[in-house]
């Protein structure tokens, strides 16, 4: 089970997409693993020869359990049990919590083997939503999660929408509704107990395994990294007249969203500023000459996914264009890889073109920086003693105080403003 | 294509992207992309879907005029490739 960031601990195994006899090849997807992400795909790095599956589906496992032997191509045939088995990833010998050592208290649950998961495993989510009767209930998806996430047996809720369709408003409803309850003088307690767990489970709501990833990466954070923030104003009418004039000799199809022109900038920024690009790791600086660009993607419904789009600085805008698309669309479905998780060196946080002014990120470790921009606005602008109305976005920046200073921050947003003044060279 | 097979077809492109907004009430005149919550690489996504639905490509500098779901209905309606 192969680490897909810095603060899992476990996965389970939800899906294998090959099976022992099998020829994989280095980059194939070969299994699907929830985790606190979401699903993930797992890549292989070697081609060899499936020769046994160690992990069955639907199996919660530790960081570092080899999850399949392989046989080595080229090797005689897949022949009777090979000694000398090699597992997916590099086994890191013994999944033992090496990293942490025992005394600092856990911020975060442990994930695998203790009870108290509110919802039992054994119980995939459509067994919520199937009507006892044959009567097929309309539901809406919004709806299905809301009561997912607040304990609500959408059987008891009645359904107001259009045709009797069960919306968030009639879960929302239940759930009111059945706190107004839960006070019944006590000879009445034990018919209402029933009813009253829905509202009591909304009390003590336990967050989401995707609330808690973030909770517990960002806890990190603020608890190891120093942070230093920087923010700048940026004129970004050439860049937005570039891409408009751009766009508007183009089919739909091929429009590009300026953020890509965003992303394009900083990468090519932090390469120029190496001390922004990379991570802090054992007690160093840990720089890299490549950047992979962390791209966070707010899912529909709550919780965010940052994967990385690699060497964004090398790809031409309609490229990257193309690799945002994708990262956002297989984000939303759930389906990132492995690969993209763990190997942003920078991430940027958009907050897109609708929206407040400024964001204040927080770094994603190991990772030293991360670059957030606000929404675009419309403001009076000095230039050349003349005063024009300008769409203008603001630019943060927050970094690690231990592997860089302001002096290097400032000069990478001072970058990043000069390269998105000429889009047409980015 | 008359107005309600054009409301319909706005709407499924709106589920393509916004597949949870299926079966919520929609306000009709309010502004989608603060309603649904959308940024702009999916509301690129939804006039892509929109335009292999209803054959109506929106141009960059029509953005405002296809906010609301009102809206939309009444730009396609303008601009439909006359059969």
């Amino acid at each position: 089970m192969p680490s897909l960031g810095a603060d899992m601990e476990s996965g389970t195994l939800t899906e294998w997409l090959v099976k022992p006899g099998d020829r994989v090849h280095r980059g194939d997807i070969v299994a699907v693993v929830e985790t606190d992400k979401g699903a993930i795909e797992i890549e292989i790095f070697e081609d060899a020869l499936v020769a046994e599956l160690l992990v069955a589906r639907d199996t919660e496992v530790a960081v570092g359990t080899p999850l399949a032997r392989l046989d080595r191509v080229g090797e005689a045939t897949p022949s009777p049990p090979r000694v000398a088995p090699a597992a997916v990833q590099p086994a890191p010998a013994k999944p033992a919590p090496p990293v942490r050592p025992a005394a600092p208290p856990r911020t975060m649950p442990p994930p695998v083997s203790t009870p108290p998961r509110v919802p039992p495993p054994t119980a995939p989510p459509t067994a919520v939503t199937v009507p006892p009767a044959g009567t097929r209930r309309k539901i809406s998806p919004a709806a299905r999660q809301h009561a997912r996430e607040r304990g609500v047996d959408l059987d008891r809720v009645v359904g107001t929408g259009d045709g009797g369709v069960v919306t968030v408003a009639d879960v929302e409803q239940f759930v009111l509704a059945a706190a107004a309850r839960p006070t019944a003088p006590p000879e009445e307690r034990a018919e209402a107990a029933d009813v009253a767990a829905a509202p009591r489970g909304d009390v003590a709501r336990e967050p989401s395994p995707m609330r808690r990833a973030i909770a517990a990466a960002m806890s990190r954070s603020k608890r190891e990294i120093p942070h230093y923030y920087l923010a700048h104003t940026i004129d970004l009418e050439p860049a937005l007249a570039w891409l408009e004039r751009r766009n508007a000799q183009r089919p739909i199809e091929q429009r590009v969203v300026y953020g890509a022109l965003l992303l394009k900038a900083v990468a090519r920024a932090a390469a120029e500023n190496p001390a922004l690009n990379g991570y802090w790791r054992d007690g160093a600086f840990d720089g890299r000459a490549v950047v992979n660009v962390g791209v966070v993607i707010a899912l529909r419904g709550g919780g965010l996914a940052a994967p990385a789009l690699q060497d964004a600085g090398a790809l031409d805008v309609d490229a990257l264009m193309a690799a945002l698309k994708d990262a956002t669309e297989r984000a939303r479905r759930g389906r990132l890889k492995s690969s993209e998780l763990s190997s942003a060196t920078i991430t940027v946080s958009s907050l897109g073109d609708t929206g407040v002014e400024s964001i204040y990120p927080i770094i994603h470790p190991p990772q030293v920086a991360i670059v957030g921009f606000g929404a675009v606005v419309s403001r009076p602008w000095v230039a050349g003693g003349g005063l024009y109305v300008r769409r203008v976005v603001t630019v943060t920046l927050a970094a690690d105080h231990r592997a860089s200073d302001g002096h290097d921050g400032a000069r990478f947003l001072a970058t990043i403003e000069r390269l998105l003044a000429k889009p047409e060279a980015l | 294509m008359n107005e309600a097979d054009l409301r319909q077809a706005v709407l499924q492109a709106l589920y393509s992207i916004a597949p949870e907004a299926e079966g919520e009430p929609i306000d009709a005149q309010a502004n989608l992309r603060d309603q649904l919550d959308i940024d702009s690489m999916d509301y690129l996504n939804f006039l892509v879907a929109l335009k292999n639905a209803v054959g109506v490509e929106v141009p960059e500098a029509d953005y405002a005029q296809v906010a609301s779901l009102d809206d939309c209905v009444r730009y396609l309606t303008a601009r439909l490739p006359s059969a």
